[in-house]
């Protein structure tokens, strides 16, 4: 095996069973906004992805030397230092998708999987399954944010990553596109949908 | 009276929890009742209208491309804008510290109303996403500024007391046991932003 027992659960637990979308519940504040299309969502996806893991691995080779009284202020610098070099890429590479994500790269500082993730597990264990943890939980995320975007973009345009998907001829029969998907109440209601299948399936997660 | 319409817009229009989803994870966390409720809606309509000009005024100040020419001519050139992240939060987070003790000092018994809640505002996103937007926006200015914090703090704010005040009552009702707790809260909330959509479209 390539990886510890403790790394797998590390790294692909987040992605079921304590996804941080819509099990812990963190990371809602910048997610919803940039799910209108597949595009958005997959450039935010492998973005929070990088600064978690990243964050993750530079608080976790700190933590014996971060004193206990400023470590909030110690994590929102970090954070943001990578967060500004993610903008930075972004900016110099996808500049279009830069645009439309607009102020929801700069909130993936107070995204609340990254204080999460910080607080709760690179804080206590070593860079490399802080590493692992801080991939699982990005992909987790991402995992949530493709699923919402695809069914947005699919029935609210009627495309996939900007590509027509759904035939004209299904429009000349009287087919249109529902745009209440495109609006903002329907991540949320999307997003709702997504858990109710997922507790379906999971019963030991139902609340009571 | 352009300042009158840019305050009911950004109440009802450009909520920050309907339309941006901004402070979504205290909004979902802290509203199972309407008390404590109320006392972080005050909490963070307090912070926002207080960070929001002193963002402002270091944006345009200090930041902004051109911004430091009040120092001399030779600094006209100067564009700071990659460090406005950084500096936003930091801002964000001293004045959440300095308010903490303020209040504590002052006014003890609103200190404890809002207990736990104050640290926790600076990492909300709906307080650095108004610096963001105030940002983005170039309003004219500091007053606008403050308008818009106050007016999107109470916008905050009447959404986490409407999601508790229902939630209470969602506690005695039969709904489908894989969507109790945070799933029905999702779907509600949404139902919430769509009736709020009504309001678009108002102009004063």
């Amino acid at each position: 095996m390539l990886l510890s027992k403790k790394s797998r659960e590390a790294l692909l637990g987040p992605l079921s069973k304590n996804n941080p979308v819509i099990i812990q519940v963190l990371g809602i504040c910048s997610a919803l906004a940039v799910t209108a299309k597949l595009e958005p969502a997959f450039v935010m996806a492998i973005s929070v992805t990088a600064v978690v893991a990243f964050a993750n691995v530079i608080i976790s080779l700190l933590r014996n030397t971060i004193p206990n009284s400023i470590r909030i202020i110690v994590q929102l610098v970090v954070v943001a230092a990578l967060v500004i070099i993610v903008d930075q890429v972004l900016k110099a590479y996808v500049y279009d998708v830069s645009k439309q994500l607009s102020v929801f790269i700069g909130l993936i500082i107070t995204n609340c999987i990254l204080m999460g993730r910080l607080e709760a597990f690179a804080m206590a264990n070593g860079p490399w399954e802080s590493f692992l943890d801080g991939v699982g939980n990005g992909l987790g995320y991402g995992l949530i944010l493709i699923i919402i975007a695809f069914f947005r973009e699919l029935l609210g345009s009627g495309t996939l990553f900007g590509y027509q998907v759904i035939p004209q001829a299904l429009y000349d029969l009287g087919y249109q596109n529902n745009g209440l998907m495109i609006l903002p109440p329907m991540a949320l209601i999307v997003v709702g949908c997504i858990i109710w299948v997922h507790r379906a399936y999971n019963k030991d997660l139902q609340e009571k | 009276m352009e300042t009158l319409n840019l305050f009911i817009k950004s109440i009802f229009i450009d909520n920050m929890i309907f339309a941006y989803f901004l402070g979504m994870c205290s909004y979902l966390a802290v509203s199972k009742n309407v008390k404590t409720a109320m006392g972080l809606g005050i909490a963070v309509t307090f912070v926002l209208t207080i960070t929001l000009p002193v963002n402002y005024l270091l944006e345009n100040y200090i930041l902004k491309s051109g911004a430091l020419q009040w120092l001399g001519t030779e600094f006209a050139g100067i564009d700071l804008s990659f460090l406005s992240l950084i500096l936003f939060i930091a801002v964000i987070a001293s004045i959440v510290q300095l308010l903490e003790m303020v209040i504590e000092k002052y006014s003890p018994s609103l200190y404890n109303q809002l207990g736990i809640f104050l640290p926790l505002i600076a990492v909300n996103c709906a307080i650095l996403g108004g610096a963001l937007f105030m940002q983005q926006r170039e309003f004219a200015s500091v007053g606008q500024a403050t308008v818009y914090g106050v007016g999107s703090g109470i916008g905050w704010w009447l959404a986490i007391v409407g999601i508790a005040a229902i939630r209470e009552k969602l506690a005695y009702s039969n709904v489908p046991k894989p969507l109790r707790g945070i799933g029905i809260t999702f779907i509600v909330t949404g139902l919430m932003g769509i009736a709020f959509m009504s309001f678009l479209g108002i102009k004063l």
